[in-house]
């Protein structure tokens, strides 16, 4: 890189803009993205003191996985599923059905499979059709979409709403669940939630540990 | 190697596994009744059963189907068929007729589920089975033809 040209670049920015910031705006983009793709491990958020405080935020920092749209996208506020990064209504149309596996003739495994499947000789836009021996909506009660984090968060809690599981099954479902490990697999041409399962699963039981106190919002 | 029953016989095919069933079925198999329309289970033009039920065999890489049951148009059988069949060839339904035998597949499935289905039924089974002639109305009719036709 021509240093000379980027300081001189950073520089004018400042002077232009009037801010006292010396970070290059490409730099807090690049940092942003990588804070995206990763999950803090559980054990840095020891440094909060307050165990409520220490709670919400191991939350929030796995609320990067719970609301990423491989995530969302299966847990749809209607009866059909939505598709894609944009999260934009499932084509074929197809609708939620007898536990969550599609209508009759028309179910889940008319073109999903128990594993994720690339497809031969097509546009860029279209990499894989995604698949897991698992593939299927979350039941209606569980509906993220629309959702705000703290929601969900209570949502999770709530044995009506989660399928009567107790804190440790909801950890155990969070940590090992195969079809909520797809999310971290989830085929050519889509993007990953953050992190790992694993770590995932450290941070939701780091939760639950500390209290599972929810975000306000 | 791979072994799969194709319309009754068993088959085995040799190449690549990741093939898609649709391929085999069609340039090994030379059983040219199923089409090929987007290659990414968004038209249903290739829909054959596997198994007994309605699969898109574009996106089913061959490796998939060891053991399996695969029926194409060319050997769909039963009272569901028949009906289907009958009730086609009565309202003329095809108009090109490329989408028709992923259409036909869809409708006879629909039939061995819900034998007197519903338009909601019908929307349902057959949403993901698309016709650029736009013979909708007539494959619903045609649907209820059959069921009707299967009563008694
Ligand atoms: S060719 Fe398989 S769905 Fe279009
Ligand atoms: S009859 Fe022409 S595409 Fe359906």
């Amino acid at each position: 890189m021509n240093w000379k040209f980027a300081i001189t670049g950073v520089a004018t920015l400042c002077l232009f803009v009037g801010a006292g910031t010396v970070l290059s705006p490409a730099s807090v983009a690049q940092d942003a993205k990588t804070d995206a793709k990763t999950l803090k491990p559980a054990a840095s958020f020891q440094s909060i003191a307050s165990e409520r405080e220490r709670s919400v935020a191991l939350f929030q920092e796995a609320g990067k996985v719970i609301q990423h749209p491989r995530c969302v996208n299966c847990h749809p506020a209607t009866d059909r599923p939505l598709q894609g990064a944009n999260m934009r209504p499932h084509q074929p149309p197809v609708f939620r059905g007898d536990g969550g596996m599609g209508l009759p003739g028309m179910q889940c495994t008319t073109c999903h499979s128990a594993e994720n499947t690339p497809v031969v000789g097509q546009a860029d836009t279209i990499k894989s059709i995604p698949g897991n021996p698992a593939w299927h909506l979350a039941p209606i009660e569980m509906a993220w979409v629309g959702k705000s984090l703290g929601q969900i968060c209570q949502q999770i809690k709530d044995p009506a709403r989660n399928g009567g599981k107790t804190m440790d099954q909801i950890v155990e479902h969070m940590a090992h669940d195969e079809l909520v490990g797809w999310g971290w697999n989830p085929g050519a041409g889509r993007e990953p939630v953050p992190g790992t399962q694993a770590e995932f699963g450290e941070l939701i039981s780091a939760w639950v540990k500390s209290g599972a106190a929810c975000p306000a919002s | 190697m791979v072994t799969f029953t194709l319309n009754g016989q068993e088959r085995t095919f040799d190449g690549d596994p990741d093939t898609p069933l649709l391929w085999v079925i069609r340039d090994f198999e030379k059983l040219t009744g199923t089409k090929y329309g987007c290659g990414v289970a968004q038209c249903g033009a290739c829909t054959v059963h596997l198994d007994g039920m309605p699969r898109r065999s574009c996106v089913t890489p061959i490796a998939t189907i060891e053991g399996s049951d695969v029926v194409t148009i060319e050997g769909v059988s039963g009272k569901e068929a028949d009906a289907i069949k009958t009730a086609w060839a009565g309202l003329d339904v095809p108009q090109c007729g490329y989408c028709q035998s992923g259409q036909v597949m869809s409708a006879v499935a629909l039939l061995q589920m819900v034998p007197k289905p519903t338009d909601a039924d019908i929307d349902g089974a057959m949403t993901g089975n698309i016709c650029r002639c736009a013979t909708y109305h007539r494959i619903r009719a045609a649907i209820h033809n059959a069921a009707n036709s299967m009563e008694g």
